[in-house]
């Protein structure tokens, strides 16, 4: 909503506030001013001139000398170049030294030979939006009322010497939609009394009813339908004043009557609609909902095809005008148009607002339906349009409203004592101090003395107000929100803390990031090829969950998986030249079991890992490391350590789709009801590295879920050893397909309590070994607790080791 | 023999003076000084001496060994010196080449912001509470008092998936569900998430972003706790001068709503560009819980009250960091994430 601070003045007294303190005044009430914007954008020294006479320029075919009065006495000779330039016109004229928007300054001057003092100007010139304009107005110069003043400064005729306050208004403030609306929130914000015009109508001979008729077949939709009739109207351009208004406002001036309408709609917030009435096929308007299939041209000469939740005005034979949202072509108001009938509705708003969406058809009038119009001013808005219609296009009204009143509306009465107010808002407010400011809002109320209760009658114009509470903003804003004390909360100390998973993801992040990697957020849509990428991580059954209307393809799905994104955001970083990639995601994925939802997805928590490019960059001291699986593997162990999880946790050769079927495992999870796959390790595979423009990239993805439940952070102190340990390394050559694990598993399946650690420290493959065959070294240490162990029980444990693995796994060792 | 050693000594001070390194140093000690060495074979010959001259001879043959040890030890600790002297030169390194430095991740800086955000409410005795991403229409709407036919809920405006579930809009659910749970009970707690709203992705609007949400509710929470607690909160990211301007507004679930400005943190409160010279910067939406929403909460807004207040991360931290383009915070270019390594 735009509010000119000259207009707004005539309903209530802005001594005192200029537009910028009155936005920051109404801001900081709760009516947030979104800008401040001074319609002179610079004129200085153009008035309205008169043009006497115009010839054609002796040397230019598109220019023209024309003798112009200023009622200077003297006669000015401009030159000038726009086509509608004509003897007889009301122009705007800047004489030399004017000013014009841009710091444009007017000078005398020659052009080609022929003296000019001044310049005839248009409305752009002027800095007019001249978008609002007729299109004449618009291509050549600004031609005023013949009745316009010669002499007069063009900012009064324009009324460009004005404010205009853009409203940003939220849902609930629909009443400031009028000039009404605002000086009344003015008035409680300062005090200050509203004049609300009191409209006078002249009733000519005959009675409205003998020409027209209303009924409502609709009552749900349309609680109140009333109407005029007004004879012999002049249809013509409305006078500058009120063009000024809706210009002021953002609105088109279009004729007399329709401006009108749009003047008392600004007003008092009430959208009006003019008919002419002989192209009514009877004077019988009925408000019905449409039929399936029916049509109608609106005013913007679009064709709607109707459904039977709209709302229509029929003229007794077909629809004249949706409800509320526009008025059709077949009765609009023209030149020709001598009679009308003046239409002033309440609608119901969520029926307006269906139809309006549906149809993407918004307009002055839908935007204050939808928000619920004040029932209480369809009469008096009825009857101020008339009267201007009277004034300003000669019309006649004939006596008398022709209206239907479906249901009454009243206004609420509302209760809120005053210990609740204090109570609720944490202040001290007095009895006396809470009645100014009902009174300043204009509510009425019945004060109960002895318990301090307020029963508050709300006007109708301000029907978000239903509750205590809503009355208790009232209070709050207009006693001022920086007027209410901070306190801090009574009542009992809590303890705040993270949660298990909480405090988990947060030491995974600084883990991981200790180690070098960087945390990554993705977004959680993406495109269908995605999700289909990594069936293994979604799981049998399970499908991706759509949006029902995507912005686009590539983000219509929701991610099942995170390691998709990630390869996204390394291919994103790799065109940009950062090649190595080091980086993790904790965040939801998505599945459903349903192919339609009918109750909540699966989210499940995942941590994903991807490393791509050089674990160590080259440096002058030593070469560049590239990621293998064992960096990505490690990474999980560590996390898995962290966790309390080591002895839970093992690693089993595994092929899931687009891995790297040799280079890939799978995480298996000893959980109380078994073991449980919750991911992979691996590397990607090579078609899908090289469709992704990737070089060698290994990932991680696994469940959270399970280890929120198995992580333990206890730290069990054990005590440091007081018997020497005894290391035996062994080195066995045995078939390439036997897993390096399988080995350590028989080492402590053997040699059980007294074993202490067991590490791989070489692993080899060469010619000297034989095909398919390989060389695995692995260091044991051995320890009693609490004693120290002689050679000999070594020896035969050691034994036993080496010859349960030449046993298991043919392997032959290595002297 | 007297004359013998004499000459030893000068024969042998001559020839140490001689030398220039230690393999000749240690040769010349054999020489005179070792078991078969001048020295020994002379002294070998006090043995065919009377009583009387064995000491004076004794005496002259110590003599004339410590005066060649004393030169060798001179000579070998020059030779030390020297060889010392020369490692270290040897050894002389460009300490300006760069180190090895120990890998440096970053957390992501929406959560780096998030959590500094959470420590804060957990230092001021708040729980977090979490929920689903997806939701269904009673949680993120009907029970915030947003209605079917409400305005705010255009299908336009939200990802729907059904026409009851859909990417929820706020992290206020949670409140609803936390209301649920507690069962009457006291709550203080904080709903951090990923929250989903249908815009066109530019500089300042993503489609995904993080919202941080709080609510109080128990008996007699008054405006004015919500006030202290925005102060303090405010203070605790931004500082001790920080103050906080509360601003009339709507929003469905409060009555009354208000947004919050906090004191310019570019310029404090002297007005900028950032601010646009009015010195304040809007960072949070709040307000008094709707009764309404306390009832489908399965409290009596009779009984208890309570205060709500929300706020985007992405905000804090584009204003937090001086980030020009809010759309940095999901591409996760490296060189806009390693930025964020630091403490």
């Amino acid at each position: 909503m735009k509010v000119s601070y000259q207009w707004l003045n005539e309903y209530i007294d802005l001594t005192g506030y200029t537009g910028e303190e009155l936005a920051e005044k109404m801001t900081r009430g709760g009516i947030e001013i979104d800008g401040v914007e001074s319609l002179n954008k610079g004129v200085s020294g153009v008035v309205v001139g008169y043009v006497k006479s115009r010839e054609k320029h002796p040397d230019a075919d598109k220019l023209s000398v024309c003798k112009i009065d200023v009622g200077t006495g003297e006669e000015l000779q401009i030159v000038c170049g726009a086509k509608n330039v004509d003897a007889g016109q009301k122009v705007p004229v800047a004489m030399i030294g004017a000013k014009l928007p841009g710091d444009f300054a007017i000078k005398r001057a020659k052009l080609r030979g022929v003296e000019s003092q001044g310049m005839i100007c248009s409305a752009k010139e002027l800095g007019i939006n001249d978008k609002l304009l007729p299109k004449e107005q618009q291509e050549g110069i600004l031609v005023l009322p013949e009745s316009t003043p010669v002499g007069t400064p063009i900012g009064e005729v324009l009324g460009i010497n004005d404010e205009v306050l853009e409203l940003d208004l939220t849902p609930n403030r629909s009443d400031c939609l009028s000039m009404l609306g605002v000086a009344y929130e003015i008035g409680a914000l300062t005090g200050r009394e509203v004049r609300v015009p009191e409209p006078a109508v002249n009733h000519a001979a005959d009675r409205a009813d003998s020409h027209i008729a209303v009924s409502i077949s609709a009552k749900e939709q349309c609680s109140h339908y009333s109407a005029r009739y007004i004879k012999g109207v002049k249809i013509g351009t409305s006078p500058q004043w009120l063009q000024n208004r809706l210009i002021a406002a953002g609105i088109r001036p279009i004729s007399n009557v329709v401006d009108v309408t749009n003047f008392v709609m600004l007003e008092y917030g009430q959208p009006l609609h003019a008919f002419d009435a002989d192209a009514l096929a009877t004077g019988r308007i009925d408000v019905r909902l449409a039929s399936q299939g029916e049509t109608i041209v609106t005013l913007d000469g679009q064709e709607r095809t109707l459904e039977p939740h709209m709302l229509v005005i029929t003229d007794g034979e077909k629809p004249v005008a949706l409800a509320g949202v526009m008025g059709g072509a077949n009765s609009e108001v023209n030149d020709n148009t001598v009679n009308i009938l003046l239409e002033s509705a309440k609608f119901d708003g969520g029926t307006v607002r269906k139809t309006s969406r549906q149809l993407g058809l918004r307009s002055e009038s839908s935007v204050r339906f939808e928000k619920e119009v004040d029932p209480a001013r369809v009469i008096p808005a009825l009857n101020r349009a008339a009267a201007l219609i009277a004034e300003l296009a000669d019309g006649l009204v004939t006596e008398g409203i022709v209206e239907v009143v479906a249901a009454e509306a009243k206004p609420a009465v509302v209760e809120v004592t005053l210990d609740k107010i204090n109570g609720y808002l944490g202040t001290e407010l007095s009895r006396l101090e809470v009645q100014t400011i009902f009174d300043r809002l204009h509510f009425g109320y019945r004060l109960s003395e002895e318990n301090n209760l307020f029963s508050v009658t709300v006007p109708t114009r301000r029907g978000d107000i239903t509750r205590d509470v809503d009355l208790i903003e009232e209070v709050a804003r207009l006693f001022g929100y920086d007027n209410i004390p901070t306190t801090p909360i009574h009542g009992d100390v809590t303890p705040g803390a993270l949660t298990k998973p909480q405090a988990i993801r947060r030491e995974l992040r600084r883990r991981l990031t200790d180690s070098g990697l960087h945390e990554v957020i993705t977004y959680s849509f993406t495109g269908p090829a995605r999700t289909n990428l990594f069936p293994d991580l979604t799981g049998k059954d399970l499908k991706p969950v759509k949006l029902a209307m995507p912005m686009s393809e590539e983000r219509s799905v929701l991610r099942t998986t995170l390691i998709a994104q990630l390869i996204e955001t390394a291919t994103y970083n790799r065109n940009r030249k950062n090649e190595s990639s080091a980086i993790f995601e904790i965040g939801s994925v998505f599945h459903t079991e349903e192919e339609q939802l009918t109750r909540l997805p699966q989210e499940k928590q995942r941590l994903a890992v991807l490393l791509t490019g050089n674990r160590v960059d080259a440096q002058w001291n030593r070469k560049a490391v590239a990621v293998d699986f064992y960096d990505a593997k490690g990474v999980l162990e560590t996390v898995v350590d962290v966790l309390g999880l080591s002895a839970k946790v093992r690693f089993e050769s595994a092929q899931p789709a687009n891995f790297h079927p040799g280079r890939t495992a799978a995480v298996i999870v000893d959980t109380a009801h078994g073991p449980q796959t919750i991911g992979f390790v691996g590397q990607l595979h090579p078609t899908l590295q090289h469709e992704s423009d990737l070089a060698d990239t290994y990932v991680v993805e696994i469940e959270l879920g399970v280890l929120y439940d198995l992580a333990n952070s206890d730290i069990e102190y054990k005590a440091l050893p007081r018997y020497p340990a005894m290391q035996r390394d062994i080195a066995v050559v045995l078939d390439q397909a036997v897993p390096a694990a399988r080995l350590t598993d028989v080492a402590w399946a053997i040699a059980g309590e007294l074993l202490e650690s067991v590490r791989v420290f070489d692993v080899f493959t060469g010619e000297k070994l034989g095909a398919g065959k390989k060389s695995v070294a692995v260091s044991l240490v051995y320890r009693h607790a609490d004693r120290t162990l002689t050679d000999e029980e070594v020896t035969e444990l050691h034994g036993k080791v080496v010859a349960e693995l030449e046993q298991s796994f043919e392997a032959e060792l290595r002297k | 023999m007297k004359e013998r050693l004499e000459a030893l000594r000068v024969e042998a001070l001559q020839e140490l003076q001689q030398v220039d390194n230690p393999q000749q140093l240690n040769d010349l000690r054999v020489k005179y000084l070792g078991k078969k060495g001048a020295l020994t074979e002379i002294l070998r010959g006090m043995g065919g001496l009377s009583a009387e001259e064995r000491p004076v001879i004794g005496q002259v043959g110590n003599e004339v060994r410590a005066a060649i040890e004393g030169v060798i030890d001179e000579k070998q600790n020059a030779f030390l010196a020297a060889e010392t002297e020369n490692r270290l030169r040897a050894e002389t390194i460009d300490v300006t080449l760069p180190g090895k430095a120990l890998p440096t991740g970053a957390v992501h800086p929406l959560n780096k912001v998030a959590q500094e955000i959470e420590d804060v409410f957990v230092g001021l005795g708040y729980s977090i509470a979490e929920g689903p991403e997806v939701e269904t229409d009673y949680f993120n709407f009907e029970a915030l008092n947003l209605p079917k036919n409400h305005p705010a809920r255009d299908m336009q405006d939200s990802f729907y998936i059904t026409e009851d579930i859909l990417m929820r809009t706020h992290t206020s659910p949670v409140q609803v569900r936390t209301m649920q749970q507690m069962n009457g009970k006291p709550i203080k707690v904080i709903c951090p998430g990923k929250v989903y709203r249908r815009d066109d992705d530019d500089a300042t609007h993503s489609f995904m972003f993080n919202q941080i949400e709080g609510l109080v509710v128990g008996p007699n929470i008054r405006m004015s706790d919500l006030k202290g607690t925005l102060l303090q909160f405010v203070q605790q990211m931004y500082g001790e001068q920080a103050q906080i301007r509360l601003r009339p507004s709507f929003f469905p679930f409060t009555e009354p709503s208000a947004e919050v400005d906090v004191t310019c943190v570019q310029c404090g409160g002297h007005g900028c560009r950032m601010c646009k010279q009015t010195g304040w910067l809007e960072i949070l939406g709040c307000g008094m819980v709707h009764p309404r929403v306390l009832e489908m909460g399965g409290y009596d807004p009779k009984e208890v009250s309570g205060f709500a207040f929300g706020m985007g991360v992405e905000r804090i931290a584009l204003l937090k960091y001086g980030i020009d383009d809010i759309r940095h915070f999901y591409t996760n270019d490296q060189r806009f994430l390693s930025q964020f390594a630091r403490m």
